[in-house]
């Protein structure tokens, strides 16, 4: 043989070897694969395909973070924070009023007088903020750069609370991931309480203690009469028989003592006359110190203990509390307490979210979509593998392994680009069968045509592949095009396709002409027929 | 040897031309004018909205279902599909969706079918959509197909002639016509899934079409006293066998998927049996005609370099550049 046919045949039959070692284990199971492997020395992956939430079940979940509100609460505390400093300067105001709309900030003074002392306040305590307005009202405009960085913050933030969460929860091979601007997708495989699991991912958990202010009746509160630095909260009290719901307002200081960052550690422990369960959580060396002072200065008083602006309890300081230890009670079930705890240690999210896609997949159907895909993908390839040897006799049984060949790069490129195989993208290594033979039929009606023209074989054969070549080469550039399109425009399901057909396509300019052409050689070189099984 | 087509056969596509194009037409305007009269069908994908996918231990009525769940604010108008034949298996639609994290419309359809149904049921898929996530996938689909027909068109202009871009794109604009209008009449969904069918087939038709051209091209570089209705007629002629054979096994495939790849793949196969047809057709009796509507020859003497050997000629021609 010629070298350079040697060549394509030692390139092709590593092709094989490579591709096929890392197909084998999808094939033959990971367990098998690993005895195998064994034997030789455990050199041989045993990594299986990576399936789709279509086809193994699981949840799938596009957030959006509500980046708006992170900034709002940045402009509100910079606007608390402006009221103090401007009642300390003595300069009186009516309102400090933020807005998230254009993240600006109006102050209408009382007295017009006063407004250049109240702009060299801003101008030197509000770098991140330029001055719009001078007038009645002043109006103040967070600067760009810092409102994308607090948007970016705040998605980067939430993913990692999120991801903690997720693993947490104990889900196998979660995937946790930013997408566009402010969408976050979880992918979780094979979870059985997907709801219990939505409202875990989705719980802002922000907690806050707040001293209760009980020098204002909560009546004369009610009806308007709040002091500017209070609030009013509501505990929300469910009745564990009837499930009635009873809203209880309290009115508390504005400003919280504690904030859930300073929470290091949350577990469930069990006491009371019922031995109910409720959350021991622990603070920080900073929170520690803040909690234990003003608990020694506030005994009598009481604590409202804040989640997500709704108050889950409000006990009476008896004495002061050392070493950073604090409790939440409530009628908590264990599975609510056991949340609860998660949701405390793994960090608040520092924006709500909000749902924007869920689709939950039950195991069962997945397995009922891989046993009809793998049918339909069966059946049309066994027809098409009898019809091109019907067909093209011997040469079509070559254009068959070529499939086959293209199969298993596809199957193998895909478990080492860890790529996901889904159900369209099981339609879509489907419908590269068919389009495979495609390449071989081109070559093939083109070693027909120049047989009957009175070709030698060997020509005939290497006329056929030249000029076929190119036209393969146009037709599956084209494809490839729409192929790269679906993966950078799909979303899951439909990337899953647009990487199958890619794949396939490339995949198919390999086994289709290199793979067949090097058998040809062989044969014609070898056994020099004088005519074809064509 | 087994032929489809027998060699030497030489058919007179070009005066077909008109025949096709009214069909063509006619197909378009029943297919189209249903999708705008009824208008489309958009799956909750694009809509937004929930679809809850059940299954029950044994056969009901579909208006059963509908009883146990019209008194229900979110279900009232909900739409009701049966999957295959045997009455177990339905899709509940609702416009509804939620943002919360705390609420789930799934939890609300439980308690309703439990009062009517026990637990004879389970709960298989539930997919629910958001208006606004809806709005980004629409547009993303638009921008994917728009994009990959003009990455096409450049790809054909630069390969062959604008004329040929032309040809083809327009053949690909039938084949998405035909497909969109046939998926309307026969009540599919336009989902995520179809839509990269859509996308799949604009990649079919002009494979299809390319393999003409080259051929059409080929009579015309190796015989410049042949006319271009000859050059058109023996192009297709001679490829007959090809896309006779490549548009067979590809709907064997195809056909294998819309009859047993289940209810998940049934409106994607759809799209792609009817599309490769369609791709087929358009390749022989649209696409090619249309070169005659330019005047002059097809493929001009200048343009007559191969391209593959200009790239051959660019690059010996950079490296004495270089020097090298």
């Amino acid at each position: 043989m010629k070298t350079s046919t040697w060549m394509k045949l030692i390139i092709v039959l590593l092709v094989v070897a490579i591709f096929g070692v890392y197909t084998l284990p999808t094939i033959i199971g990971k367990k098998n694969t690993k005895y195998i492997s064994e034997l030789v020395g455990g050199i041989l992956p045993t990594d299986t395909i990576n399936l789709g939430l279509d086809l193994k079940g699981g949840m799938h979940l596009v957030l959006g973070v509500e980046t708006d509100k992170a900034v709002f609460s940045v402009l509100s505390r910079a606007a608390n924070n402006l009221q103090q400093q401007l009642l300390n300067a003595k300069i009186a105001a009516d309102n400090v009023i933020p807005s998230s709309k254009d993240a600006t900030i109006k102050i209408h003074l009382v007295d017009q007088k006063d407004t250049n002392k109240a702009i060299d306040i801003i101008m030197n305590n509000f770098p991140n903020y330029k001055i719009i307005s001078e007038g009645q009202p002043i109006v103040i405009k967070l600067k760009e750069q810092i409102v994308e960085k607090i948007k970016n913050q705040a998605v980067e933030q939430a993913i990692n609370v999120i991801r903690n969460r997720v693993n947490q929860f104990g889900v196998t091979e979660p995937t946790v991931v930013r997408e566009g601007e402010d969408h976050i997708v979880v992918d979780l495989p094979g979870i059985k309480n997907a709801n219990r699991a939505v409202k875990l991912l989705g719980e802002t958990a922000r907690l806050e203690l707040h001293l209760v202010d009980d020098s204002v009746s909560v009546a004369d509160a009610l009806n308007g009469n709040l002091p500017p630095d209070d609030e009013i909260l509501y505990e929300i009290k469910r009745d564990p028989t009837t499930g009635e719901v009873t809203k209880v307002p309290f009115v508390v200081k504005k400003e919280p003592i504690i904030t859930g960052n300073m929470i290091t550690n949350a577990h469930v422990m069990f006491g009371g006359t019922l031995n109910q369960p409720y959350v021991a959580f622990e603070l920080n060396s900073e929170g520690s110190k803040i909690f234990a002072d003003f608990t020694a200065t506030h005994i009598g008083k009481r604590l409202a203990i804040v989640l997500d602006n709704v108050i889950y309890s409000a006990p009476v300081i008896q004495s002061r509390i050392g070493g950073g230890r604090g409790e939440i009670t409530g009628n908590f079930t264990l599975e609510e307490a056991h949340d609860l705890a998660l949701v405390l240690r793994s960090g608040s999210l520092p924006a709500p979210v909000k749902i924007l896609q869920k689709v939950t997949i039950g195991p069962s159907l997945g397995k009922i979509s891989i046993e009809k895909g793998r049918k339909a993908m069966i059946f049309g390839a066994l027809a098409v593998i009898l019809f091109m040897i019907f067909y093209y006799r011997l040469s079509g049984l070559l254009a068959d392994l070529a499939m086959t060949l293209n199969i298993i790069i596809i199957f193998g490129t895909m478990v080492i680009l860890n790529a996901t195989l889904t159900l369209p993208g099981l339609a879509g290594i489907a419908l590269t069968v068919g389009m495979a033979v495609d390449a071989n039929v081109l070559i093939y009606e083109r070693i027909r045509e120049e047989l009957l023209i009175g070709r030698s074989v060997h020509d005939a054969v290497n006329t056929g592949y030249a000029r076929a070549f190119i036209t393969i080469l146009d037709a599956n550039i084209t494809t490839l095009i729409v192929a790269l399109m679906l993966y950078q425009f799909g979303s899951g399901p439909v990337k899953g396709f647009g990487i199958t057909m890619a794949i396939g396509l490339l995949a198919n300019i390999f086994t289709a002409v290199t793979f067949t052409k090097t058998v040809f050689d062989i044969v014609l070189e070898k056994f020099r027929p004088q005519r074809l099984s064509i | 040897m087994v032929q489809i087509v027998k060699p030497g056969v030489l058919i007179d596509f070009v005066s077909k031309f008109k025949i096709a194009v009214s069909i063509s037409i006619i197909l378009i305007i029943i297919g189209i004018g249903h999708l705008i009269i009824k208008g489309p069908k958009l799956g909750i994908e694009f809509k937004g909205g929930t679809s809850i996918q059940l299954e029950f231990n044994k056969p009901i009525k579909v208006t059963q279902l509908r009883d146990a769940i019209k008194d229900s604010k979110i279900f009232s108008d909900s739409r009701i599909q049966n999957i295959g034949s045997s009455n177990k298996r339905f899709i509940v639609y609702t416009k509804v969706s939620t943002s919360s994290t705390t609420r789930s419309i799934e939890d609300k359809i439980k308690p309703l079918l439990k009062n009517k149904f026990g637990s004879t049921f389970k709960i298989l898929e539930v997919d629910m959509v958001g208006p606004k996530i809806g709005k980004e996938f629409k547009d993303k689909g638009i921008i994917a197909i728009v994009l990959s027909l003009i990455a096409i068109l450049i790809y054909i202009s630069l390969r062959f002639q604008y004329r040929f871009a032309f040809g083809a794109i327009l053949a690909l604009i039938h084949d998405v016509l035909i497909t969109v209008g046939f998926l309307s009449l026969f009540g599919y969904e336009f989902t995520l899934d179809v839509v990269a069918a859509i996308l799949t087939i604009v990649g079919y038709s002009v494979n299809d079409t390319i393999v003409i051209f080259d051929r059409i091209r080929e009579k015309v570089k190796s015989n410049r006293k042949l006319s271009n209705v000859d050059a058109i007629n023996q192009g297709i002629s001679e490829t007959l066998s090809r896309t006779v054979l490549t548009a067979g096994t590809t709907l064997f495939v195809v056909l294998a998927l819309f009859l047993f790849g289940g209810h998940a793949l049934k409106g994607m196969s759809f799209a792609l049996l009817v599309g490769i047809i369609s791709g087929t057709y358009s390749s022989i009796f649209i696409a090619s005609p249309i070169l005659l509507l330019f005047k002059g020859q097809l493929m001009p003497e200048k343009k007559e370099v191969e391209s593959a050997d200009r790239f051959k000629q660019q690059i010996e021609f950079d490296i004495k550049q270089r020097g090298g």
